[in-house]
C-alpha cells in the first residue's frame, strides 16, 4: 500500500477508532507522540496512603482516596506511580486485564523505564476512585494508548529521583546509574534504593512528559517474554474473578425476562405477573420497575429457582426479519450512505479490465456469549452507589449507570473485577445496570448473576452483514479496479435494563465502526489505482442490538473481500500468494504476508487448481486483513467433506505486525486464540431468531469450536522494534477468515457466499455450483 | 426444604443447610466460598463447575447436593492434595502437575474455562497416564474454551503426562534406595 494509501486508511479507521464510550471522536495513531505529553490519565491525591500492594496480579484496590471522586489528575506524577519503602512501584494504569497480558506488558514498560526488575512492580483494580481515565479497554489499544503515559511517567519519575540521588550521593546526575531500583555512581561511595529516597512519599510533581525515554537499543525488559503475572492465580483457583465477589449482607438476585431479546426499540411488556406463584419460595421477592421484573433472596439457589418458576407473560411484536430473512431486510432497507474511500475512476477501469470478479456474500450475527455470563454487584443507597462489574471501561459505565439510578455520577463508584472473556461489548453495562436497579429496588446490596439464556439472549450482538464485492484486474496479475459495498446497522445506545426500567427509546450510536467499511480488510491493503468503498448504514431499530465484537464486522469484509482477490488469481491462472504479492507495495502488508505463507510453507499453485472428486477434499487459502492499525496475514489448511458438508480446518497460521511487540509470547497467544476464534466463528457461530426473539440462548443451540476439531496453530510476530505500538488482540482475525474461505474455494471451486460454514449451507452451495 | 447436609470436600467435612435440590455448585460457590467450580452455564454444557466426585468429573451446577452427601468432593483447590494421596506422596506439591503444566505452557488467556479443563486432565491422567493427542481431544471434548486456549492446553495435558511419568520413575528410585538402606541396616543389625 502506497504512503497516500496507509494515509487514507489511517483517516478512515480514525473516525471509527478513536471513540470513547460517549461518541466522542479522539485521533488515534496520533494519540500520543513516542516520548511526548499525555494527554488522559489519573489522579494524585490520596495514591501514598495504601500500602496493600503485593506483587502479581492485580487483585487488591487502592485504599479509597479521601473522598474523591476520579478521574484524578493526569498532569500528575503521583497520579501515575508510587514508590514503598521496600524499594518497589505501584504502577496505576486504566486499562483493563482481560486475559490478554496487557498488565504484565505495562508493567514491563514501566520497570523497563525505571530500572526496576519485574518482581518490584505491580499494580491495582481500576477504580473511579483511583485509576486513571485512559479511555475504554477498546480496539486492542492497551500497549498503543497506555504505554506512552505510562512510559513517559516512569522514565519522568526516574528522572526525580536520580535528581534528588545526586544529592544525597552528593555525585553529578550523569554519573548515575540505577539497577533494581538501586542507584550508585561510577565514582563509587554509597548506593540508595529508591524505596529509601521517597518510600510511601508523594512526588508532587507536575507530569511534563519531557523527561528523555531509555532508547530502544537498551531495552531489557520491553521485547522480552516475561511471562504473565495473573497465570499462577488462575490456575490454582486463588484467583479472584467479578463472579466470586461477595459483598456483606448481600442478597442474590436473577432478572427475569423474555428466553432471547426480540426487535431493538419494539420493547418486551409485561403481560401478566402473578407474585403468588412464588409462594413456595418464602426467602424470595420480586420486584420491579416498569418492565424491569427481577427477583432477589438470601441463598442464591432460592433466587435461581424464583426467576426459573416466577408465572410471568409478555407483550412481544413480531417484527424481526428472522434470521432467514435478515440479509433481504437489510438490503431492502433506505440505507444512510456514504463513501468511505475513494480514488480514481472505479467505473472507467472496469470497462478497461480483462478478468472481473463480482459476487454478493452474506455474515451472521454472532455472540460475544462470554464462557461464564455477565454479573455484578451493587450496593446503591439513597445518594451514591458502588457497583462492581467487568465492564471494559468505568468511567463509561459510571456515566450511564448515574444516569440510570438518578444520581450525579460523581456519586457512583465503579470497580472492575475481570469476568471471563468478552471480546467486546457483552452484557457488562447491561448486568451492571440490572444489578443496581436490583439493589435500588431491594435497598439491599445485591450480587446478580446472569443465566446462561440472559447472556446469549440479550447480548449485543456483532451486526450481521451485507457485502456487494465487484473487482477487476488487467492481463499482468495487476488489479485495477475495486469496489465494496458493505449494508449493516450501527451500535445500540441504550442497554435493555435502561429500556425495560425507565421506558428509554432505544437510539443507536451517532459514530461509530459501523459506519464503515474498513479499507483494512476491503482492498486498501493493495495497490489499486481504482478503489470505492461506501458503506450502507441500515436503520438498527427492528433488528438485534448490536456492538462490536472482537475485530468487528471485519470478518465479514476479509470473508467478501479475499474472496473476490482469490477469484482475480483464478482467472489470471496465478498463485494466490504470488497474486497478492505483485499487487502489493506496502513493506508491511508484504512483510505479515511472507511471514504467514512461510510459515505454512506455500507451494504455487493457482486456486481451485486441482479439486479432486474425492469424498473428502483437502484445500488451502491465504488471507489478508487487520483490523485497524496493525497488519494481519495468514494461512488456512482445510477438509471438507463432500457428503456430509462438514468442514474441519486443520492447519491455521497467522502473521502480525503490530509494530514495537512488548511481550511478543502474549501476542503468540493472542494470535492462537484469534486463529481458533476464528475458525469457530466461521465454521459454527450464528444467531438465530424468528419473528418474535432470539433462539440460540445456550451452547446447544449456538454452537462453539471444541477440542476435536481444533486446528493446529502456528503463531508469527513480525517485530518492528522502532516502531510504535499497535493493537494485537484481534488483528489476525479478519485475515484468517479470507483464508478459510479460499481454502474452501480451493478444496471445492466453489465460492461459499455466506458464514457460518455449516453442513446444510456447504452442503447447498455445493450442490448449486 | 432446608436442611443439614454433610460432605466431604477436599478432604474436610463439612456441614452445610441447604435445600437438597440445591445444585451442588451453589453450596461449593456460597456456602463454602471455593474459587475452582464456577458458574458457565447452569445446563451441564460447558464445563466451567466441574469436580471431582469419588475421582470422576461431574458438573456440579446439575448435580443435587444431596447427590454428593457421603462421596468424596475435589475441587481445583484440593487436587495437589488429591494427587498426593493418589501417588502416596509424603508431602503434596504446590501445584498439580497439570496446573504446574498449564504456567508452563502460558496456556490461560481469561482463565475462567481452566477449573473445568485442569479437573478434566487430572482424571483423564489418573486413568490413562499417556494418552494420545486424539484421547485427549475425545476426554477433553465437553470443555468449551471460547477463548481458544484448545491448542496450549493439549500441549500442557502432554507435558503433565510425562512430568507425572518422571516422577513416578524418581519415586520407583527413591523406593528402591529406600529398600537397600532398610536391607543395608537390616544386615548391620545382623
Amino acid at each position: 500500500m502506497s504512503a497516500r494509501a496507509r494515509d487514507e486508511r489511517r483517516g478512515a479507521n480514525r473516525q471509527a477508532a478513536g471513540q470513547g464510550a460517549q461518541g466522542v471522536a479522539l485521533p488515534r495513531r496520533d494519540f500520543l507522540k513516542a516520548g511526548g505529553a499525555l494527554v488522559i490519565g489519573f489522579s494524585s491525591a490520596g495514591i501514598l496512603a495504601d500500602a496493600l500492594f503485593a506483587q502479581g496480579p492485580p487483585q487488591t484496590f487502592s485504599a479509597p482516596r479521601s473522598g474523591a471522586a476520579g478521574p484524578p489528575d493526569p498532569r500528575q506524577i503521583d497520579t501515575w506511580l508510587a514508590i514503598h519503602n521496600d524499594n518497589t512501584a505501584t504502577v496505576y494504569i486504566g486499562y483493563v486485564e482481560l486475559g490478554q497480558g496487557s498488565t504484565t506488558s505495562l508493567l514491563q514498560v514501566s520497570a523497563e523505564e525505571l530500572d526496576f526488575e519485574m518482581s518490584q512492580v505491580s499494580t491495582v483494580r481500576l477504580d473511579t476512585d483511583v485509576t486513571p481515565n485512559q479511555g475504554g479497554t477498546y480496539s486492542s489499544s492497551s500497549i498503543a494508548r497506555g504505554s506512552p503515559a505510562i512510559r513517559t511517567a516512569a522514565a519522568e519519575a526516574r528522572a526525580a529521583l536520580l535528581a534528588m540521588a545526586a544529592t544525597k550521593l552528593d555525585a553529578p546526575v550523569e554519573s548515575l546509574s540505577v539497577s533494581k531500583g538501586v542507584i550508585s555512581s561510577r565514582f563509587g561511595g554509597k548506593s540508595i534504593t529508591y524505596g529509601e529516597l521517597i518510600g510511601e512519599k508523594r512526588f508532587s510533581l507536575a507530569f511534563t512528559g519531557k523527561a528523555p525515554v531509555k532508547p530502544v537499543a537498551d531495552y531489557k525488559l520491553v521485547g522480552a517474554r516475561p511471562p504473565r503475572n495473573d497465570i499462577p492465580d488462575k490456575v490454582s483457583g486463588k484467583y479472584v474473578y467479578l463472579q466470586h465477589v461477595r459483598l456483606p449482607g448481600m442478597w442474590h438476585g436473577r432478572v427475569v425476562r423474555p428466553r432471547g431479546q426480540g426487535a431493538y426499540g419494539a420493547g418486551a411488556k409485561v403481560a401478566t405477573l402473578d407474585e403468588s406463584s412464588l409462594a413456595h419460595i418464602p426467602g424470595a421477592r420480586v420486584v420491579r420497575k416498569g418492565d424491569f421484573v427481577g427477583v432477589v433472596a438470601e441463598r442464591e439457589w432460592d433466587a435461581v429457582r424464583a426467576a426459573r418458576d416466577l408465572k410471568i407473560t409478555w407483550d412481544m411484536p413480531a417484527t424481526l426479519p428472522g434470521s432467514d430473512g435478515v440479509y433481504a431486510a437489510m438490503r431492502a432497507e433506505k440505507t444512510a450512505d456514504r463513501v468511505v474511500l475513494e480514488r480514481g475512476d472505479v467505473s472507467a477501469a472496469f470497462s478497461a479490465g480483462v478478468h472481473v470478479a463480482v459476487q454478493t456474500y452474506h455474515g451472521a450475527y454472532q455472540a460475544h456469549a462470554p464462557f461464564g455470563p455477565n454479573g455484578a454487584l451493587a450496593d446503591v443507597k439513597a445518594d451514591s452507589a458502588l457497583v462492581i462489574c467487568s465492564t471494559q471501561d468505568v468511567y463509561g459505565t459510571r456515566n450511564t449507570l448515574g444516569g440510570v439510578l438518578g444520581l450525579p455520577p460523581q456519586k457512583v463508584r465503579v470497580q472492575y473485577y475481570e469476568g471471563s472473556g468478552t471480546y467486546g461489548h457483552s452484557c457488562y453495562d447491561d448486568v451492571a445496570q440490572a444489578a443496581a436497579l436490583l439493589s435500588q429496588l431491594a435497598g439491599k446490596p445485591v450480587r446478580l448473576q446472569f443465566m446462561r439464556w440472559d447472556e446469549h439472549g440479550w447480548d449485543l450482538y456483532g451486526p450481521a452483514h451485507v457485502g456487494e464485492v465487484r473487482a477487476t484486474a488487467d492481463a499482468n496479475g495487476k488489479i485495477v479496479g475495486y469496489q465494496y459495498d458493505g449494508w449493516h446497522h450501527n451500535w445500540s445506545a441504550v442497554e435493555t435494563s435502561q429500556q425495560l426500567a425507565l421506558g428509554t427509546p432505544a437510539a443507536e450510536w451517532r459514530l461509530g465502526a459501523a459506519q464503515q467499511v474498513n479499507p483494512g480488510c476491503c482492498g486498501a491493503m493493495y495497490d489499486i489505482p481504482n478503489l470505492k468503498l461506501v458503506n450502507h448504514q441500515v436503520p438498527g431499530l427492528g433488528y438485534l442490538k448490536g456492538a462490536w465484537l472482537r475485530s468487528p464486522l471485519d470478518l465479514a469484509f476479509a470473508f467478501a473481500s479475499e474472496q473476490t482477490i482469490d477469484e482475480l488469481a483464478r482467472q489470471g491462472g496465478i498463485d494466490a500468494y504470488e497474486f497478492r504479492r505483485r499487487n502489493i507495495k506496502d513493506e508491511h502488508w508484504l512483510g505479515v504476508l511472507d511471514a504467514a505463507a512461510k510459515a505454512a510453507n506455500w507451494q504455487p499453485a493457482p486456486p481451485a487448481a486441482n479439486v479432486s472428486k474425492e469424498k473428502v477434499v483437502r484445500g488451502r487459502g491465504i488471507g489478508l486483513g487487520t483490523h485497524l492499525t496493525s497488519y494481519g496475514g495468514a494461512v488456512a489448511e482445510i477438509e471438507v467433506d463432500r457428503e456430509t458438508g462438514k468442514v474441519t480446518v486443520k492447519r491455521m497460521y497467522g502473521a502480525i505486525d503490530a509494530g514495537l511487540a512488548v511481550n511478543p509470547a502474549f501476542i503468540e497467544n493472542q494470535i492462537s486464540g484469534q486463529l481458533v476464534q476464528t475458525a469457530s466463528r466461521m465454521l459454527h457461530e450464528e444467531v438465530t431468531f424468528n419473528k418474535t426473539n432470539v433462539t440460540s440462548l445456550d451452547w446447544n443451540s449456538y454452537p462453539i469450536l471444541r477440542f476435536e476439531e481444533c486446528p493446529e496453530v502456528t503463531a508469527v510476530v513480525v517485530q518492528r522494534v522502532n516502531e510504535r505500538s499497535t493493537g494485537a488482540g484481534e488483528e489476525v482475525m479478519a485475515a484468517a477468515a479470507g483464508a478459510i474461505a479460499n481454502a474452501f474455494f480451493d478444496a471445492t471451486g466453489v465460492h461459499i457466499t455466506e458464514f457460518p460454514l455449516t453442513p446444510p449451507r456447504v452442503l447447498a452451495a455445493l450442490s448449486r455450483s | 426444604m432446608a436442611g443439614r447436609i454433610k460432605l466431604r470436600v477436599n478432604e474436610r467435612m463439612h456441614e452445610v443447610d441447604a435445600a437438597p435440590d440445591t445444585p451442588l455448585l451453589y453450596v461449593l460457590a456460597d456456602d463454602l466460598q471455593l474459587r475452582g467450580p464456577r458458574f458457565g452455564c447452569g445446563l451441564a454444557q460447558c464445563g466451567s463447575c466441574s469436580v471431582l466426585l469419588d475421582g470422576a468429573e461431574i458438573r456440579s451446577c446439575v448435580t443435587p447436593v444431596s447427590a454428593a452427601a457421603g462421596k468424596s468432593i475435589t475441587t481445583l483447590e484440593g487436587l495437589p492434595d488429591w494427587y498426593a494421596k493418589q501417588r502416596k506422596l509424603r508431602k503434596a506439591p504446590a501445584l498439580h502437575p497439570v496446573q504446574q503444566a498449564m504456567i508452563d505452557e502460558q496456556a490461560v488467556q481469561c482463565g475462567y474455562c481452566f477449573n473445568g479443563m485442569i479437573i478434566q486432565a487430572a482424571e483423564l491422567l489418573s486413568k490413562n497416564p499417556q494418552p494420545t493427542e486424539a484421547e485427549i481431544r475425545s476426554a477433553m471434548n465437553g470443555h468449551l474454551c471460547r477463548c481458544g486456549t484448545y491448542p496450549r492446553v493439549i500441549k500442557a495435558i502432554e507435558r503433565a503426562s510425562k512430568t507425572m511419568a518422571a516422577a513416578l520413575d524418581d519415586s520407583a528410585a527413591e523406593e528402591e534406595i529406600a529398600q537397600e538402606i532398610r536391607a543395608a541396616g537390616a544386615e548391620v543389625a545382623r
